[in-house]
């Protein structure tokens, strides 16, 4: 069993597969650059463009999307509170995208078989942002703007740009797998009374 | 017979839903910090140290804990000798609703039409209210935010009355197991236990609504509760799902009469992010 390290990384977005291949699961990172933001209807539309044979409004090339709803910002501030939604709702999207480039996902919570496959096929990584620490997070967001879908609301399509957004690798191109990992570490045979204090 | 504003619902209602976004409450911080000196693995220590850190911020900026603020359920417990005058009850709750998302900065999360056009009603009323009629000339409100990242890993099980206890037991550790890291551990394990299938699901919200690590008053459920929490902490989930000794800050269980042929078991999980208030008019 790997050691989860304390000692977080910086790295720099968007994210290139010589970066992509050095990360493992348990890894945690610091991120700095931009990244987009988007959860289920702007993820409807992304597959419905491309079903459609048209052209997605950004490039995903070496991109990372960030699976968030953030709250209203209040005045004088460019975001409310930024936390990860949970990943699986985007499962099924998410194997289509990476195939146009996309090489990260930060969201919360586990991700289907098909996603994991395909992160190994297309060298994309999925990344963790802790749940319910919207406001703590939104303090790494310095810049927000919409690229699309803006009459979706707090789920429009958005370019924000960050600076040390604290994360943890997930699942990395290898099949590393930190859920998995994790509980097997900890987990207590059932039953065992004697086990815990 | 006492005459109540329903402008005092809306008021009361509208303070009681920011408050709880903002603040984390002392029994919830006090099992983080607890949860923090247990836990062994490093990760989920990481995790639960930011988890403090945010309730900070939180606090200090008057920005939600966590950005999915929830759909509001909203506990009427009303007196019957109260009489509410200035306008429909529970049209005073949605009021209530209303202004806590707008001067709150809370994000509105409901949708109309459910398998079909789900339009944001951008106000996120509708409330879900619960109404119980008792003795008395006062109204007891409860008003919770309650997130759907943990709601979506709610179960219910028709048991057979042979299950017994360890059927129970085994349901609810096996709910717990199943979502993972889907719910943001820590969490809550509200449980119901008996009545009908929506009366035990009812009970298992209720259970989320007692301060955290309050044990039931009756020792045979607080046996039942413990016991429950042991099993879930040895699954190893841990804060964020990332490996760790603490999986569940409580598990908190609710019981009614049920009929001769059931055994129902419900389980509405809470994340750490636990956001209910309560007040006495």
């Amino acid at each position: 069993m790997k050691t989860i390290s304390m000692i977080s990384r910086s790295v720099q977005l968007p994210l290139s597969d010589d970066v992509v291949e050095t990360l493992h699961a348990g890894d945690e990172l610091l991120l700095t650059g931009v990244m987009y933001v988007g959860r289920d209807a702007a993820h409807k539309r992304m597959i419905e463009t491309l079903e459609a044979g048209e052209m997605l409004p950004v490039d995903l090339k070496g991109q990372v999307i960030y699976f968030m709803g953030p709250t209203p910002a209040r005045p004088g501030k460019i975001i409310g509170s930024a936390g990860p939604t949970s990943s699986y709702r985007m499962d099924t999207y998410s194997p289509r995208l990476m195939a146009e480039g996309l090489k990260g996902m930060i969201g919360k919570g586990m991700r289907s078989r098909e996603v994991k496959e395909a992160m190994k096929q297309y060298k994309a990584v999925y990344l963790g942002a802790i749940g319910g620490a919207g406001a703590l997070l939104s303090r790494c967001i310095k810049k927000v703007e919409v690229v699309a879908y803006d009459d979706l609301g707090a789920e429009a399509f958005q370019r924000i740009v960050v600076q040390d957004f604290p994360v943890t690798v997930v699942n990395d191109i290898y099949g590393g797998d930190i859920y998995e990992e994790g509980r097997s570490q900890y987990r207590m045979a059932a039953p065992n009374p004697t086990a815990v204090r | 017979m006492r005459e109540m504003d329903s402008k005092m619902v809306t008021e009361t209602i509208s303070t009681l839903l920011q408050d709880g976004c903002y603040h984390l409450s002392d029994d919830v911080i006090t099992a983080l910090r607890q949860a923090y000196e247990r836990e062994e693995s490093p990760a989920a220590r990481n995790v639960l140290a930011k988890l403090l850190e945010n309730a900070e911020t939180a606090a200090r900026d008057e920005i939600p804990l966590c950005q999915d603020t929830g759909m509001a359920v909203v506990f009427l417990e009303l007196g019957q000798d109260v009489h509410i005058i200035g306008g429909d009850l529970y049209e005073a709750v949605q009021e209530g609703v209303r202004r806590a998302y707008a001067r709150g900065y809370l994000r509105k999360s409901v949708v109309v039409k459910p398998f079909s056009a789900r339009i944001n009603t951008r106000d996120n009323t509708p409330a879900v209210i619960h109404t119980t009629i008792v003795p008395g000339e006062k109204l007891k409100i409860t008003a919770l935010s309650k997130g759907f990242g943990s709601e979506n890993m709610s179960r219910l099980a028709m048991l057979t009355p042979a299950g017994g206890r360890q059927g129970v037991i085994d349901f609810v550790v096996k709910c717990v197991d199943e979502a993972g890291a889907n719910p943001c551990p820590p969490v809550i394990v509200g449980v119901g236990i008996g009545g009908t299938a929506e009366k035990c699901m009812l009970l298992a919200k209720q259970a989320l609504l007692r301060r955290v690590g309050e044990p039931h008053a009756d020792s045979e459920v607080a046996g039942l509760e413990s016991e429950i929490l042991k099993r879930v902490n040895d699954l190893g989930i841990g804060a964020m799902g990332y490996g760790g000794r603490i999986t569940a800050l409580a598990v908190h269980v609710e019981v009614f009469p049920t009929h001769i042929a059931s055994l129902p078991v419900a389980v509405n999980l809470q994340c750490h992010s636990v956001r209910h208030r309560e007040a006495t008019l």
